[in-house]
């Protein structure tokens, strides 16, 4: 018999579920895979350079960019790292917001999370019950920091401002009118809160659709039962975190563990898994759903009972509102200081780490005195996931691959920085 | 958190002694600086040890170290004559290839960071090490004491030029198949300076030096006035209370 010798194929980067720009070097046996290689770098934007040239405060928007799924979480590491410099702690009412958006950042990554996973996996459906959800979530990015995506919301000493006192309403079309147009708008009638209550107490009827789509499927079973399977301290030992950590059983969760904004002020749980496969991974991320709604709803119920500041009152660091500025000639003059030259932020080093929705997203900044950061690393979960490819991708098929891939939840934006 | 950062601390000394020097403490973090021979020796028992304990390797990254404190505009004198409107002085990043500062004789240069993270313990540490040598800093691998080191270190060399030397695999990560240079050191411009297009003429894509000229339109400046420092004002204050307090009651006895 004549033989067959191993060859090397190309997933990526233009594949569909190569989640953006990975290029994946696989050496197969058959339709095994033998080792995998992946090539990092191809949206590599040096954001960490970048942001050693620019004021402490025009790097957020950078921030955004990297993770660009879950945005405000990658900004509260950043401005908590400078906080934590200045020795600054933001008002109450700023960390509840910042705890309500961070969870609203959670749940809408794993909604398009579990959205590309059904893709990849042959599940349609479950996409376009996703994106139905997900863009509510657009909608209140948009209404408190007039970005869809891409917010710069938090800032250090708090957030940008207070939640709007009306949601925007959809207007009359030839397809939307009538009674399906009061339907759509029911939600906005009152504030944002209440749009945000509303949606948060409905959301785990929404839940339950997408699990009759995939959690006793038989396909879907049969796709990630068993496939991807990280030990508890193989995870450990390769650097996971977040739902990869917790999904091979490691009760870890900064939220809990290490608490940060008003975690320790809400009441959830945190979900373990048991095997740490694929399937694991996914009743996660579906329970941290219902968690991340029950913790918005906590959170709604104080931001309505405590209206205040949203922005401490420091104008070493944030800049005099408008009217202030107006008739008072040292808010004036702040004003003009950190517009032009920024903060300076105290010698010395530090590293605040969030639970992002993808895992422990950190930021380590050094400063030496300056405006600008000396030097900003930012550590992202999926690069430690991704670099752990090989091992577990290691005799599978080349399917499976496609499914391990999917359940690491990689961005490249912030993979590549 | 402050008192496990003074354990920690005094569990450093107890076991390392000389090889270790314990810096201070940020956010619950304790820094400490290792020296490069005990490197690998170290991050072992750090792992192992019932004390210390940790398990994984969060993070690990090159900072490098020159132009540290450095301003770009002087702001202690000008207010006699105010401020120039453009930035002379070029500062790293900000010039081209052939001007580039030269890195002189600095010692420590390059240094590696690590974040360490213990589950057991609920802690973390910072430690450090600073690169030897100026021309090819070389700093002992950890991929061995933890494997998520393996892609950090890649990417520590090639941005910083830091080899680790024992890794199983040091290639560049980041940049582009065939690049040259390590572009987060701090004498490699931020801008470029070469632009690609499609020439006509001669049928294929040519390279040419941009013409964009390099400027800072926010200068890097430090001010070490006494508003950033409230921390010293505080203590400054304090004591001259005891001052004061402890004369008048020299004054009372006298």
């Amino acid at each position: 018999m004549a033989e067959i010798q191993n060859y090397t194929m190309n997933f990526g980067p233009q594949h569909p579920a190569a989640h953006g720009v990975l290029r994946l070097v696989l050496e197969m046996d058959g339709e095994t895979v033998v080792r995998a290689d992946p090539h990092v770098g191809l949206l590599h934007r040096a954001t960490e350079k970048l942001a050693e040239s620019k004021p402490y405060n025009h790097n957020i928007g950078y921030l955004d960019r990297l993770d660009y799924m879950s945005m405000m979480c990658n900004e509260h590491a950043y401005v908590r790292a400078i906080e934590q410099l200045l020795g600054i702690e933001p008002p109450p009412r700023a960390q509840y917001i910042r705890t309500m958006f961070d969870e609203l950042t959670r749940f809408s990554n794993h909604l398009l999370w579990i959205a590309s996973c059904g893709i990849d996996l042959g599940a349609m459906t479950v996409f376009l019950y996703a994106f139905r959800e997900r863009e509510m979530i657009m909608d209140m990015y948009e209404g408190v920091s007039g970005a869809r995506m891409h917010a710069a919301y938090y800032r250090p000493g708090g957030v940008y401002r207070d939640l709007p006192d009306a949601m925007p309403k959809y207007k009359e079309t030839r397809w939307t009118k009538g009674k399906d147009l009061k339907r759509r708008n029911e939600w906005r009638e009152g504030s944002m809160l209440d749009f945000i209550e509303a949606f948060a107490a409905d959301v785990d009827s929404k839940i339950d659709e997408y699990e009759t789509l995939l959690t006793n499927n038989r396909i879907w079973k049969q796709r990630t039962v068993g496939i991807g399977v990280v030990s508890p301290d193989k995870a450990m030992q390769m650097g996971f975190s977040g739902v990869m950590l917790r999904g091979s059983g490691v009760e870890w969760d900064l939220r809990k563990k290490q608490p940060y904004a008003m975690y320790d002020q809400v009441d959830f749980d945190v979900p373990v898994g048991v095997s740490g496969d694929c399937y694991d991974r996914y009743l996660c991320r579906v329970e941290e759903m219902r968690q991340s709604a029950k913790i918005i709803l906590q959170c709604v119920d104080w931001l309505k009972k405590h209206p205040g500041h949203v922005m401490l009152k420091n104008f070493k660091v944030i800049p005099p509102t408008r009217e202030e500025m107006k008739d008072d000639m040292e808010a004036l003059i702040h004003h003009f200081k950190l517009f032009t030259e920024g903060y300076c932020v105290p010698e010395g080093e530090t590293y605040a780490a969030v639970e992002a929705p993808k895992g422990e997203f950190g930021c380590y900044l050094v400063s030496d005195g300056a405006n600008k950061p000396f030097r900003a690393h930012f550590r992202a979960p999926g690069f430690a996931h991704l670099s752990s490819m090989n091992e577990l991708a290691q005799g599978h098929m080349l399917a499976d691959t496609v499914a391990i891939i999917s359940t690491l939840d990689l961005v490249f934006g912030e993979v590549d920085r | 958190m402050s008192e496990t950062a003074k354990a920690i601390s005094d569990l450093f000394t107890e076991r390392f002694g000389e090889r270790v020097t314990v810096g201070d403490t940020q956010s619950g973090i304790t820094t400490v600086e290792i020296e490069v021979d005990a490197w690998q020796e170290v991050c072992r028992a750090l792992r192992d040890e019932e004390d210390f304990n940790f398990e994984q390797l969060t993070d690990l990254c090159g900072v490098d170290y020159l132009s540290f404190g450095q301003s770009e505009w002087d702001t202690e004198d000008a207010s006699q004559e105010g401020f120039g409107r453009g930035v002379e002085s070029l500062g790293p990043g900000r010039f081209d290839w052939a001007s580039r500062p030269e890195a002189g004789d600095m010692k420590q240069r390059f240094g590696v960071v690590v974040h360490l993270l213990s589950f057991r313990h609920n802690r973390r540490l910072r430690i450090r090490c600073f690169a030897p040598d100026e021309g090819m800093p070389i700093v002992p691998t950890l991929v061995e004491i933890w494997s998520s080191a393996n892609w950090y270190e890649r990417e520590a060399f090639d941005l910083f030029g830091i080899v680790f030397e024992g890794h199983p695999d040091l290639r560049r990560i980041m940049t582009d198949y065939g690049f040259t240079g390590h572009p987060f050191r701090k004498d490699f411009p931020l801008i470029g300076n070469v632009a690609v297009r499609y020439d006509e003429l001669k049928g294929r894509i040519v390279y040419e030096p941009v013409e964009i000229e390099p400027r800072v339109t926010v200068p890097r400046v430090l001010r070490d006035d006494s508003r950033y420092k409230s921390d010293e004002v505080d203590q400054a204050a304090d004591a001259r209370a005891e001052e004061i307090a402890a004369a008048q009651g020299e004054d009372k006895d006298g």
